[in-house]
């Protein structure tokens, strides 16, 4: 069978330029994308660089765009792509700078991943094993699956516009102990989650959910340490304050009332905030964005009131 | 040139222990790795560890005679002891470390069953044991704070005066080539299977450690003992965990047969891997497979069991073959999958050459004889990753530093350069694919005097054509055509110390059987294979194998 590839090449040694470089190349029908790119590699061009080893998808050196989205290319078929032999796109990751080709610089994912302090803490030394339930070992296991491929960094929409982001690897890493019924830190650790660049920056997308190769959901993991930081009491953030005012909102108006959002989640004693939120109102006043003061008021708000209501009883037993 | 007290060559389970232990007694410790080492090869291990925890009646003597039965008697049984006495601490460190192994239902350590052990003595984090406890070490290497020199590639070991004196490595990202000193090194590079295709072996697994050490004048020892994994897929040669048999999945042929019954009535299919491979291959041998498998059957675990406790492998089969686990058995043959054999060391990690180490695959301690038990990889990785840190620090305290000669940096740096100038030839693929099937056809599941011949002299031959393989990318950022025929390099001399070992030994035993002598000769070959490189040649001897309890006898599953 033959696998028609573009390749988004890179040479920092020759131009700082990136270009598309077609190959054709005969594989075997089951082949994978892993497989066409060493063919290339090993029979047509040896200064193609990429990084692969397992071939099996739990080493994590292969996550790279495939016609613009992230996947491992060891369990990513031809067929599948291309059933029809339609030229496959493949690039490097995005979110990350290039080292060369399909290589990306990893530093700031590793950086991000250590600043979760990604180690369980305890103070306790027992003489045998800590005792645990094997079902809080199995809920581990779904993000103990995660193999740091990079693939949910690519694709993260809020990373994008912010690279501060702590980002949706570190923060299903930060999971894995803040869960740990071993870790005795879990609350130290929603403090920092709950900072900056942390948590509450994640804008649920679900981008990293959908091209996650172990199924690790990040962006549940990270709504799931909004719920437990807010439980534990960590609510002065505009992250909390955006979540009580949409609710507030909708149960009052049964609309979004955007300018209390905004001035609710900036912090009505967050001076400088709201001296920023003005600089923004003005803006939007000139363009005509303004939205408007008073929200306006559904036609049936008993049927509102009645769904929050049902769904304020369905969180309270779900508890 | 930087400088450390011990440099440890590879970040996988056995580097990354060393390195953590290291740390601890207070060394300067460095690790220095091809690879970010979560990308290890140590992630491949599925199915678990093995130890005996004597705090709910088991007997690590009890795994001791376990292991020494499946290395038919080939392993030295002091160091097996070593190994299954340190097990269970072992297990317990790595437990406190994080590791989420799954638990009875009274929280404690739950286990499975694993081939060659009567008892179920299995400690596992679902079908993802080895990535669980890499990613867990590597945890602690961040709580440590450890140097890592991430994607670098050792090119060569550096003696002074006898002794170790460091090694010489570049970025891979960068091409810089360094010298980095260090007053002891330790090898922790894995294993070799990508001299054989296929294998179930990562492409990152070339041998490097084992051709540094002899090149360095290491002696390698048994490496004619290679392990075919009873289940891997075909073609590609993905493994699939023992784990699955386990927690009971059936081998059948191709008439629905549950064969091991002929071949290991009591076991079945728990065996020991050589026995199953054996049987396995007869029966493809004797017409009973299709296309050239036979089939592992996990339907009657039902589908949730496998999602939760084999999870991983439902992941393999649906990705990689289209079939689920749960509804239709799937074709799988045995396939190259560890070496047994490796650098010479004694039960410390120590080797001939002062100040060098060897943990892991690429060591042979040896606690694996003629064939290793499932799940025992694992420990010996954390049991002598450990020990030889420990062991360094000693030998680090009593020696001063060396002084390099400046002049092995350049010329190391001229060799490199002098492959980079190579005219067009043959590219390093080519001859790489000729050494696997070469090695595949000659040192497989059965050899013999001939087969034996048939792979020497293939390596010979491809040995002399290592000078006409040219490297296309001249380029110093990431350049892997580069680091690819270094590979090559590496694995063509494992190969043929492969070869050496496999000639030399004229008996069957474990994993090396041979056509034409079937039969295991206690008298004669009670003993290691050496092989060793003068500088010029291969030299091949052999030493006795140390007998503490356990005399000999038939080994019967």
């Amino acid at each position: 069978m033959e696998a028609l590839i573009k390749v988004k090449r890179y040479n920092p040694e020759e131009s700082e330029e990136t270009y598309f470089q077609d190959y054709s190349i005969n594989v075997a029908e089951d082949s994978t994308i892993l497989d066409s790119l060493i063919k290339i590699r090993e029979e047509q061009d040896g200064t193609l660089s990429l990084r692969c080893s397992c071939r099996a998808s739990i080493c994590g050196s292969c996550s790279m765009r495939v016609n613009g989205s992230a996947k491992l290319v060891c369990k990513t078929r031809v067929k599948e792509i291309s059933p029809d032999g339609e030229f496959i796109t493949i690039e490097p990751m995005g979110n990350f700078k290039v080292i060369k080709d399909l290589v990306t610089e990893m530093d700031s994912f590793w950086s991000k991943m250590k600043s979760v302090d990604p180690y369980v803490k305890t103070s306790f030394e027992p003489e045998a094993e800590h005792i645990a339930s094997n079902e809080s070992m199995t809920h581990l296991l779904g993000v103990m699956n995660c193999i740091m491929c990079g693939a949910c960094v690519s694709e993260c929409t809020a990373m994008e516009v912010d690279p501060t982001f702590t980002g949706p690897a570190a923060l299903a890493k930060a999971y894995r102990f803040v869960a740990d019924p071993r870790d005795e830190e879990a609350n130290s650790r929603l403090g920092k989650l709950n900072e900056n660049t942390g948590v509450w920056d994640c804008t649920r997308c679900l981008a990293c959910v959908e091209v996650c190769p172990k199924d690790v959901a990040p962006m549940e993991r990270i709504v799931k340490m909004r719920d437990l930081a807010i439980e534990e009491g960590y609510t002065n953030t505009s992250g909390y304050r955006h979540t009580e005012s949409f609710n507030d909102s909708i149960k009052k108006h049964g609309r979004l009332d955007e300018t209390r959002l905004a001035l609710e989640s900036t912090g009505l004693l967050n001076i400088s905030g709201l001296i920023d939120l003005a600089k923004i109102g003005i803006k939007s006043l000139m363009r005509g964005k303004l939205p408007p003061i008073l929200p306006h008021r559904p036609k049936d708000m008993k049927k509102v009131t009645s769904i929050a209501e049902r769904l304020d009883n369905q969180g309270k037993e779900e508890e | 040139m930087s400088k450390h007290d011990l440099l440890i060559i590879g970040a996988g389970l056995a580097g990354l222990r060393a390195a953590v232990e290291g740390v601890r007694q207070g060394l300067n410790v460095a690790v220095i790795t091809k690879v970010h080492p979560v990308r290890s090869h140590s992630n491949a291990a599925q199915g678990g560890i093995n130890a005996a925890l004597t705090d709910r009646g088991d007997d690590w003597r009890d795994h001791a005679f376990s292991t020494i039965k499946g290395s038919d008697y080939l392993a030295d049984q002091d160091a097996v002891e070593v190994m299954c006495r340190e097990a269970g601490d072992a297990i317990i460190e790595l437990e406190n470390m994080g590791v989420i192994f799954s638990r009875d239902d009274e929280g404690k350590l739950g286990t499975r069953a694993f081939g060659g052990q009567k008892k179920a003595r299995t400690y596992f984090v679902g079908a993802i044991t080895g990535s669980a406890l890499l990613h867990v070490l590597y945890e602690q290497s961040v709580k440590y704070n450890l140097h890592i020199y991430e994607e670098w590639f050792v090119t060569k070991l550096i003696k002074e005066d006898g002794r170790i004196a460091g090694a010489i490595a570049f970025d891979i990202k960068t091409g810089q080539m360094e010298m980095i000193s260090a007053k002891a090194v330790v090898l922790a590079t894995g294993g070799a299977g990508r001299v054989f295709e296929p294998s179930t072996n990562a492409l990152i697994c070339t041998g490097d450690g084992l051709s540094l050490a002899m090149q360095a004048g290491v002696p390698l020892m048994d490496t004619e003992m290679i392990q075919y994994h009873p289940t891997t897929l075909a073609g590609n040669g993905i493994l699939l965990s023992e784990a699955a048999r386990g927690d009971g999945a059936y081998l059948i042929n191709s008439e629905g047969e549950r064969f091991m019954e002929k071949y290991a009535p009591e076991y079945m299919e728990l065996a020991s891997r050589d026995v199953v491979s054996r049987a396995e291959q007869t029966e493809i041998d004797e017409g009973r497979g299709v296309d050239g498998c036979v089939f592992l059957d996990l339907r009657h675990l039902g589908k949730k069991f496998i999602e939760d406790r084999l999870g991983y492998l439902q992941e393999v089969a649906l990705e990689f073959r289209g079939i689920d686990l749960s509804e239709k058995p799937i074709p799988i043959k045995p396939g190259m999958h560890y070496i047994m054999g490796g650098i010479k060391t004694d039960l410390n990690g120590a080797t001939n050459v002062p100040g060098l180490y060897a943990a892991g695959e690429c060591a042979n301690v040896s606690v694996h004889g003629a064939n290793r038990l499932g799940a025992n990889s694992l420990l010996d990785t954390i049991v002598f990753g450990r020990r030889s840190a420990i062991e360094s620090v000693e030998y680090i305290k009593s020696v001063k530093d060396v002084e390099i000669d400046p002049k092995e940096l350049s010329r190391e740096k001229s060799r490199i350069q002098s492959i980079l100038d190579r005219p067009k030839g043959m590219r390093s693929a080519e001859l790489r694919d000729k050494m696997g099937s070469t090695m595949t056809k000659g040192i497989g599941v059965w050899r013999d005097t001939e087969s034996i011949k048939y792979a020497i002299e293939g390596m010979k031959s491809i040995r002399g054509q290592l000078p006409n393989v040219y490297v296309e990318n001249k380029g110093k950022v990431f350049n892997t055509d580069l680091t690819s025929y270094l590979e090559l390099e590496f694995m063509v001399d494992v190969a043929e110390s492969i070869c050496q070992g496999a000639n030399a030994r004229f008996e069957s035993r474990g994993a090396h059987f041979r056509t034409d002598v079937t039969t295991r000769n206690d008298k004669d070959w009670l003993k290691h294979t050496i092989v060793e490189y003068n500088g010029e040649e291969l030299n091949t001897s052999s030493e006795d194998v140390t007998i503490t309890d356990w005399e000999p006898t038939e080994r019967v599953y």
